[in-house]
C-alpha cells in the first residue's frame, strides 16, 4: 500500500500496512448464491507483525452502512500472547443505509473514540455491514492507519491559539457544547491541519478578471 | 471524528476564512483607536479592549460574520476530504455536472461561431460614453436579440436530472414495496412529514403566522401589532441569528428589508458602494455576450409580468454587474459546478492567459432575472439591491441548477416533492402517473424559479421569509406537493398533461401559508 506523498501533518505518522481484500460473510454456498452478502471483514496487517500503537484510522466510505473495528492486541508483559479486541462498535456511517447520506463521505476515527487503548496493535480487523439490498457493492477506500507520533511542536501557531481563554465564564449550556479544554487542546491539531490543507492565499479578492486590461475571448475552453 | 474535534476544525475553518476579511481590519483599527478611550487601562488591556469592543457593538457584528459564515458550512469538514469532495461528495454526481456543464460550454460556443461574435470585448471609447448616459434607462434600448437564444431553459435541465443514475444502486425493474413512481431515481435522502413537521415547527397551527388573515387559536391584530414590536427590536439589537429565528413567523412587510439584510449579513458601508461602482465600471468597459443573454431573458420574463416590467432597468444593472463580481467565485468552493474558462486571443492553453468566463462563472439560462425581480420591491438602491441578491444567489439559487446531493439542491426537492405526493395523495399520483402526466413535469419550472413570477408577490416574499428563516430550500418543494394538494379534486378529473398544466397554470390566487400549514399539519398521516 502506497503512503501518500506528506504534504500535510496527517499522514508523518501512517503506518505501511497491507490492506487484505474484502471477504464477504455470508451462509451458503458463496460461488452460487445470488444474494448480496451484507457483511464484508478487511484485515489491515502491520508489515513483519511489528505492533504499533495507534493514533488513527481514516477511510473513504463506499456504501457501507455500520462499522465495527477489532483489534489484535499484544500483551507487553507476554509478546507471544495476543488478543482480538473490540475497540468500536457499530459505529454508523450511513444515517440511513437505503439513501445516499454519508455514503461516500471520509471518516477518521481517533483513539479516543475507541473502547480501549489502542497500543501494541498488530493487526486491524474492519467488520463491514450494509443491512440494505439496494446497492450493488459495498466496501471502504483509502483506508490509511496512522500511528502516534513524537510530539508536534515546531509548527508555528497563531498567538491568540495558545492563550485561548475557558470558555468556564460563560453561562454553561447543559449537553450542548463540548468540553472546552479538549477542545482547544485538539483546536491546535485541527489549526496546523487546516492551514496546510487550504490554500494558503489571502481570502480577500482583489476583483480583476482581466489580464492587464485585457479581456477579449474567442471560444470557451473544454479542458 | 468526534465532536470537540469537529467543533474546533469548523472553529479553525471560520477564523481562517474572517481573518483578512473587512471585518477584521475595521475591528483592528477600532481596537487601536480604543486605547485613547479613558475606560481602557494598561494593567486589564486585553479585558478592557473586549469590554469596549463589546459594548461599541464590534461583538455583535462578529457574531453575525460568524453566523454568516456557520450558515454556509455545508459538510462537517474533514480535513482529508479533498476539496471536490467538499464540492460534492458524490461521484457520479460530480461527473454528470460535468458533463451537463460541457452541454452548456458546446452550445454557448456554437452560438458564438454562429453569430461570430467574441465571447467578450473591450467597448471602443464612444460606445462607452454612449453607455454611461444610458445607464439608468438600459431598457429604453432595442438592440436586436433575435438571433440571440437561452443557452437553455429549466424543461432541459430536468430531462438530464431525470437521467441521473447511481451506478452502484440496483435499479431492477420489478415494482415492489419501495417503487418510486416519479421522474427522479437517485436514492437521497429526504425528511418525511414527521421530520418536516419538526423541522418547520414554527408553521404550526399553534404558533401566529404573518400570511393568515384569520386564526382560531391566536387573534391575528394582536399577533400583528406584537410581532412587529419584536421585529423593531431584533433590528435595534442588530442580532442576525435572531433575526433568522424571528423571521420564521413572516417579516412585516415595513421591516422586510432590513431584516433580509441582517439575516444575510449585507452591509452598507461606503466599501460596498464603492465596490458596486467599480462593477458598473467594468460594464461599461467591456461588452459580453452574456449581457445579451441576460437582456434577451428580462425581455421574455420580466417585461412581460404585470408586477415586474417597471423594475427592467435595475435589472439589467443589477445583472450586468453581477456577472463581473469576481466574488461570486468563492462560492464555487461549495457548489459542485465550476466555471467555464478560457484563454486570452491568441493564447490558447498558455495559464498566465486563462480567464473565467464570464467573470462570476455563472452562465444564465432562461428565467435566471426573475431571481433577482421580487427583491426590487424591497431595495431602490441599486448597491443594495445587488448585495443582497449576490448573497442570496450564493447562499440558494445555485443550488437550483446544479446537480449536487446536497439537501436543498434540486435533485433532493424533486425527489422530496415527488415522495410527498406518492406518500400523501398516492390516488392523485397514481392518476397523474397513468395518463403520462408526471407532477414533476409541471412543478419543476416552479422549484427552479423559487415560484417567482408564479405566485402574487406578497405571497412570494412571504415564502421567501420562510427561506431564509429555516437557511433551506425545502419549504418550496412542500410547497409544491401543498399545491397539488389543493387542487387534487380538479387533477383526478384531468385526462392529459395538457389539462392538468391548465390546472396549475394560475397560482396567483394562491395563499402560500394556509397551504402549507394544511399540508404539513392537517394531513392525516
Amino acid at each position: 500500500m502506497d503512503l501518500i506523498p506528506g504534504s500535510s501533518s496527517m499522514y508523518d505518522n501512517m503506518v505501511a500496512c497491507s490492506v487484505k481484500a474484502p471477504v464477504s460473510l455470508q451462509i451458503g454456498n458463496m460461488v452460487t448464491d445470488t444474494a448480496n452478502p451484507g457483511v464484508l471483514v478487511i484485515d489491515v496487517t502491520s508489515p513483519e507483525c511489528t505492533s504499533f500503537n495507534l493514533q488513527e484510522i481514516s477511510f473513504k466510505n463506499n456504501y457501507t452502512a455500520f462499522l465495527m473495528v477489532r483489534l489484535h492486541k499484544q500483551d507487553p508483559n507476554s509478546p507471544g500472547n495476543a488478543k482480538w479486541v473490540t475497540c468500536l462498535r457499530n459505529y454508523q456511517l450511513m444515517p440511513c443505509p437505503h439513501t445516499e447520506e454519508g455514503a461516500q463521505d471520509y471518516f477518521s476515527i481517533s483513539r479516543q473514540q475507541m473502547l480501549i487503548e489502542p497500543d501494541n496493535i498488530t493487526a486491524v480487523r474492519l467488520i463491514l455491514r450494509q443491512p440494505s439490498s439496494v446497492w450493488l457493492n459495498f466496501g471502504l477506500e483509502e483506508v490509511r492507519i496512522s500511528e502516534t507520533g513524537k510530539d508536534d511542536s515546531e509548527k508555528t501557531l497563531p498567538s491568540w491559539i495558545s492563550s485561548l481563554t475557558p470558555v468556564g465564564q460563560a453561562p454553561k449550556c447543559q449537553n450542548a457544547v463540548p468540553d472546552p479544554d479538549k477542545i482547544s487542546s485538539s483546536i491546535q491539531q485541527m489549526w496546523a491541519l487546516t492551514e496546510v490543507m487550504q490554500s494558503s492565499k489571502t481570502t480577500a479578492r482583489v476583483g480583476r478578471f482581466d489580464v492587464d486590461g485585457c479581456y477579449d475571448i474567442n471560444l470557451l475552453s473544454y479542458t | 471524528m468526534d465532536e470537540g474535534t469537529e467543533l474546533s476544525s469548523t472553529i479553525a475553518q471560520i477564523v481562517h476564512k474572517l481573518s483578512g476579511s473587512q471585518l477584521h481590519f475595521q475591528m483592528e483599527r477600532q481596537a487601536k483607536e480604543c486605547l485613547n478611550h479613558p475606560s481602557v487601562q494598561l494593567e486589564t488591556l486585553k479585558e478592557d479592549v473586549k469590554q469596549y469592543l463589546r459594548k461599541s457593538g464590534w461583538e455583535k457584528k462578529l457574531q453575525n460574520a460568524v453566523y454568516q459564515e456557520l450558515n454556509m458550512i455545508h459538510t462537517s469538514g474533514n480535513p482529508i476530504a479533498p476539496p471536490e469532495h467538499i464540492k460534492e461528495p458524490l461521484t457520479y454526481m460530480r461527473k454528470a455536472q460535468a458533463s451537463w456543464e460541457k452541454r452548456i460550454l458546446k452550445s454557448l460556443n456554437s452560438m458564438c461561431t454562429e453569430l461570430s461574435i467574441p465571447l467578450a470585448r473591450k467597448r471602443p471609447i464612444n460606445e462607452q460614453k454612449e453607455l454611461l448616459t444610458k445607464w439608468n434607462e438600459m431598457g429604453t434600448d432595442e438592440p436586436d436579440l433575435s438571433h440571440f437564444r437561452p443557452v437553455y431553459a429549466p424543461k432541459d435541465f430536468l430531462e438530464v436530472l431525470i437521467n441521473l443514475r447511481n451506478p452502484n444502486f440496483d435499479n431492477s425493474d420489478q415494482p415492489s414495496a419501495s417503487s418510486h413512481w416519479g421522474l427522479i431515481q437517485v436514492p437521497l435522502r429526504v425528511k418525511d412529514l414527521s421530520e418536516l413537521r419538526e423541522f418547520f415547527s414554527e408553521l404550526s397551527l399553534g404558533y401566529g403566522q404573518l400570511g393568515i388573515e384569520e386564526s382560531s387559536q391566536v387573534p391575528q391584530d394582536i399577533f400583528e401589532n406584537e410581532h412587529a414590536r419584536i421585529g423593531r427590536k431584533v433590528l435595534a439589537d442588530q442580532d442576525s441569528a435572531a433575526a433568522e429565528q424571528y423571521i420564521r413567523q413572516g417579516s412585516p412587510t415595513e421591516l422586510r428589508a432590513e431584516l433580509w439584510g441582517l439575516i444575510l449579513n449585507v452591509t452598507s458601508e461606503p466599501e460596498d458602494i464603492m465596490y458596486y461602482e467599480q462593477l458598473t465600471t467594468s460594464v461599461v468597459q467591456h461588452d459580453l455576450l452574456v449581457d445579451n443573454l441576460f437582456y434577451k431573458d428580462v425581455k421574455l420574463t420580466a417585461s412581460n409580468d404585470d408586477y415586474y416590467f417597471v423594475f427592467e432597468d435595475f435589472l439589467y444593472q443589477v445583472l450586468l454587474c453581477f456577472s463581473r463580481d469576481t466574488t461570486v467565485l468563492e462560492h464555487f468552493k461549495y457548489n459542485s459546478a465550476t466555471p467555464p474558462k478560457s484563454y486570452i486571443r491568441g493564447n490558447l492553453g498558455i495559464e498566465e492567459f486563462a480567464v473565467v468566463y464570464p467573470p462570476n462563472g455563472v452562465i444564465p439560462f432562461h428565467g435566471f432575472s426573475m431571481y433577482v425581480a421580487p427583491l426590487c420591491f424591497l431595495y431602490n438602491e441599486p448597491p443594495k439591491l445587488y448585495s443582497v441578491f449576490r448573497e442570496m444567489y450564493m447562499r440558494y439559487f445555485f443550488k437550483l441548477h446544479s446537480i449536487s446531493s446536497s439537501s436543498s439542491g434540486i435533485v433532493s426537492l424533486c425527489l422530496q416533492f415527488e415522495t410527498l405526493l406518492q406518500t400523501h395523495l398516492p390516488q392523485l399520483f397514481y392518476h397523474l402517473h397513468e395518463i403520462s402526466a408526471q407532477p414533476l413535469r409541471i412543478a419543476f419550472k416552479w422549484m427552479v424559479r423559487v415560484f417567482s413570477g408564479y405566485l402574487a408577490t406578497d405571497q412570494l416574499l412571504l415564502l421567501w421569509d420562510r427561506i431564509l428563516g429555516y437557511n433551506s430550500l425545502e419549504i418550496i418543494a412542500v410547497l409544491a406537493a401543498a399545491v397539488f394538494a389543493f387542487r387534487a379534486e380538479n387533477l383526478m378529473e384531468v385526462t392529459s398533461l395538457a389539462a392538468a398544466e391548465a390546472v396549475l397554470a394560475d397560482l396567483s390566487t394562491l395563499k402560500v401559508i394556509p397551504l402549507l400549514q394544511i399540508f404539513l399539519f392537517a394531513t392525516v398521516t
